[in-house]
């Protein structure tokens, strides 16, 4: 197991390697001059000349990028150009955030999507299995930005019942924090819900008709046992692996979640910085994410091998 | 019981009294700030936060008068080549630094020569400033400039502790030490910027707030959600979009300035290659194109009619716009008429570029089918900002729709664009009488000398357009209708002097 771990590990450096050379090489073929982005009315060129100077802008892209990635494994990921703030601060500051964020608007599709997933299938061609599919294809269908400006005006500006947009940090207030995260995180989780439905059911369907479940029942066992316990878990795997890879699903909406909410976090941080063309604060951002996502990867490995045996010594 | 009974009432008042009081102002940006330093600070947000935080200089009136902050008054020389000015006296920094002469000195050279600052050109005519005594200040120039009292009335003119500044250097941003009303306590990005009350302030007793905490809130609709939810109480740029909805509230009062800038459609006459073409070359197509616009319309279909149609750099509210060249009304006989006198009676086309943004996208939208009933096919090239900036800059462009934030003085509005080899006269436009009588009103402090000029410049600006001006956008502020003594100014920002709030 730890080697299997260890070997995954590996692996990933160079994946993260190749990923910062396309972004870097990506954000460079961007038209628009970060100078003249950062310069804003101000256009006197001796300034613009130092700003290039001051942020290596001169020197040439190759150059550029050993710079970063000299800097970048000191532990130093630059200065963005906008605010003067380190990268490294930055991040440590809205990552929390985005955990946060991700981290209910999963729960939140577990907490839909599995159920309504299990009950589809297991009531397959019935009306609650027509209502549950047509609830999910809606979660995928109705866009974040136009369903979290509805419930805004709804549950905000109408009952009065939750802050409009914001974000309290856990540790000053946890009730406040949670509470004010409830419709951004719901938000989110709609539509990751809805996919999660739709894999959950179709796993589900496939598991009921095996053998073992025929034989689980012919055993005279209870049908909430033979659903849960004998085809929920055999139908685990592929939805693990959905869950860890709607992580990259979940940062991407996070980008307009975060927008219409207000919450700052790391997708709102990325949509500014490549409309200033920060590209420290980009780069930064992309290196934070693609570990991240890499890391979401082994775990869903790992959590492979404990669900099914079979894979231990593999 | 009846003491009683008033006892409570007198209790509740108290009460009513001390939150009012021990109050927090929360104010919705439309984006957050960048860099808090005034010698680095480039964006209008970052100036809507400093007008709480950093005092300066002078200030203006909501009518462009200038007026005393921090120098109480101030006297130009005969030659015009000097400013003398008497500071207030017994004013601190918020690091109690005490303000004085020295310090407007370490400011102005912190200025022109932190080599990180953004106001350079600014004060690029002051040569030398002398201490004259502890509250006397005189600023040098090679020639005169009577453009630099407004730059005084911004960022140029805004103090920072000296103290402050020598420690932080480039970082002064991180933790910025000023003399205005409130104080930095703490920022965190993207979320919010909190200031507090700075009890030696020397206006203090003007001042209804402990604190004031600035949210940037960059959607509109969701902006007025959570001022009609009670969890900020105003905000600043309302979409005129959204007018109605919060006209409608009973709850909520709006307030609303022309703004000092303007929106345009700059020409590329003569920047590269692209500039040679029959759009540069000829200014009776683009004389074409203004008569083919009708100005209301744009303002009623876009805007709500919430802006100020216009035809300037000024808004015709400003005591600098050209009477002698009214907003023309629309005349497509005349704009056929002008287009077959340049040689393209069956039409002619044009790229204009538009930043990728809803309300540039909808005002080209609005043009471009105007502009087709005179004859002129309008082709929009959408490019996001920073590449619409970039390639205007480099002459990549037949047409841009851009604008300017406006300042104070009109030289800011018109002098960069209109003459030869102009910092932001990204049309390369060039004409030596216009340079010259640009080059005049910068000289004169006097106001109808400086209109004579800017009026002469007019005429010819009028016929040659390199920049065919639009609208001019109107500041719109909601507020929760318990805040009173707001008062509405030209330049957008939010002065909170005197400003209250009861509940």
């Amino acid at each position: 197991m730890l080697s299997f771990i260890l070997r995954r590990i590996l692996i990933a450096i160079p994946t993260i390697l190749l990923i910062s050379i396309f972004v870097f090489s990506l954000q460079k073929l961007l038209p628009g001059d970060p100078v003249l982005a950062m310069a804003g009315e101000e256009r006197d060129p001796e300034v613009l000349e130092f700003l290039r100077e001051k942020y290596r802008l001169n020197d040439p892209i190759p150059v550029q990028y050993l710079t970063w990635v000299g800097n970048a494994l000191q532990g130093d990921l630059g200065i963005s150009l906008r605010t003067n703030q380190p990268v490294t601060e930055l991040i440590a500051e809205k990552l929390p955030v985005t955990i946060q964020l991700a981290i209910m608007a999963i729960l939140f599709a577990l907490v839909i999507g599995i159920p309504a997933g299990i009950l589809s299938a297991v009531k397959k061609g019935t009306i609650t299995d027509y209502i549950a599919n047509i609830v999910a294809l809606s979660g995928l269908s109705i866009p974040n930005f136009w369903l979290g400006i509805m419930l805004i005006l709804l549950v905000s500006v109408k009952l009065n019942l939750l802050p409009a947009s914001g974000y309290v940090p856990l540790s000053e207030d946890p009730v406040k924090s949670i509470t004010a995260m409830l419709m951004p995180a719901f938000v989110l989780g709609t539509a990751l819900a809805a996919t999660l439905m739709r894999h959950t059911r179709s796993a589900m369907l496939g598991v009921l008709k095996s053998d073992y479940v025929r034989t689980a029942r012919a055993k005279g066992l209870y049908e909430r046992r033979v659903v849960l316990k004998h085809a929920f878990r055999n139908a685990l795997t592929p939805i693990v692996t959905l869950t860890a890879l709607l992580f990259g699903e979940l940062i991407a909406g996070a980008v307009l979640t975060e927008q219409i909410f207000t919450i700052p976090g790391f997708g709102k941080m990325v949509v500014d910085a490549v409309f200033n063309r920060d590209y420290a604060v980009v780069q930064g951002i992309v290196l934070v994410t693609a570990v991240g996502f890499i890391v979401m990867n082994l775990l869903a490995d790992v959590a492979y091998v404990l669900l099914n045996p079979r894979l231990r010594n593999a | 019981m009846n003491v009683l009974k008033t006892g409570l009432l007198a209790g509740l008042l108290g009460a009513t009294a001390l939150s009012a009081q021990a109050a927090d102002l929360r104010i919705a940006l439309q984006s957050d700030a960048d860099v808090l330093d005034p010698d680095q600070s480039r964006t209008f947000v970052g100036r809507i936060v400093y007008a709480s935080m950093c005092d300066k200089l002078v200030d203006i009136t909501p009518e462009l008068e200038l007026i005393p902050q921090l120098a109480t008054g101030w006297e130009w020389s005969e030659d015009g080549k000097a400013l003398t000015m008497t500071l207030r006296e017994g004013v601190v920094f918020h690091d109690g630094t005490p303000f004085n002469a020295q310090a407007v000195a370490d400011n102005i050279d912190r200025s022109q020569n932190l080599e990180e600052s953004r106001r350079k050109s600014e004060l690029k005519s002051v040569t030398g400033v002398d201490v004259v005594d502890d509250y006397t200040v005189r600023f040098n120039m090679a020639a005169p400039d009577a453009t630099l009292l407004a730059q005084f009335a911004d960022r140029s003119g805004m103090m920072v502790s000296p103290t402050a500044a020598k420690a932080a250097g480039a970082d002064f941003g991180l933790n910025p030490v000023c003399s205005g009303p409130f104080k930095f306590k703490e920022r965190v990005a993207q979320d919010r910027i909190a200031l507090e009350r700075f009890p030696d302030y020397w206006n203090a007793d003007e001042i209804h707030f402990d604190s004031v905490t600035f949210l940037p809130i960059p959607d509109t609709t969701v902006r007025l959600a959570n001022l009609q939810s009670g969890d900020i109480d105003m905000l600043e740029r309302l979409a005129a979009t959204d007018l109605a909805q919060a006209e409608g509230d009973g709850g909520i009062n709006v307030e609303r300035a022309v703004s000092l800038g303007y929106q345009g459609i700059t020409i590329n006459v003569n920047n590269g290659e692209k500039g040679d073409n029959p759009w540069g070359n000829d200014k009776r197509l683009r004389q074409a194109l203004s008569y083919a616009l009708d100005r209301d319309a744009i303002n009623q279909v876009v805007f709500e009619g919430a802006f100020a149609p216009g035809n300037q750099p000024f808004p015709p509210t400003s005591p600098w716009y050209d009477a002698d060249h009214p907003v023309p009304a629309r005349d497509v006989e005349k704009a056929k008429a002008l287009l077959a006198e340049a040689g393209f009676p069956d039409g002619i086309d044009l790229e204009v570029q538009v930043p990728n943004t809803t309300v540039p996208l909808q005002l080209m939208q609005v043009v471009q089918a105007m502009a087709a009933e005179a004859g002129i096919r309008i082709e929009i090239t959408s490019k996001e900002f920073a590449t619409l900036l970039a390639d205007q800059s480099a002459g990549d462009y037949q047409a841009s729709q851009i604008g300017w934030s406006g300042r104070v003085d009109p030289d800011g509005n018109i002098h960069q664009f209109m003459t030869t080899g102009g910092g932001i006269n990204d049309s390369h436009y060039s004409d030596p009488k216009v340079d010259e009588m640009l080059n005049n009103a910068r000289a004169s402090t006097d106001f109808d000398v400086r209109k004579a000029d800017y009026d002469a410049a007019r005429d010819i600006l009028a016929q040659d357009m390199p920049i065919v001006y639009l609208y001019h956008q109107t500041w719109i502020w909601a507020l929760d209708d318990g805040l009173s003594g707001f008062t509405p100014y030209p330049d957008g920002m939010i002065r909170l002097e005197g400003v209250k709030l009861e509940k």
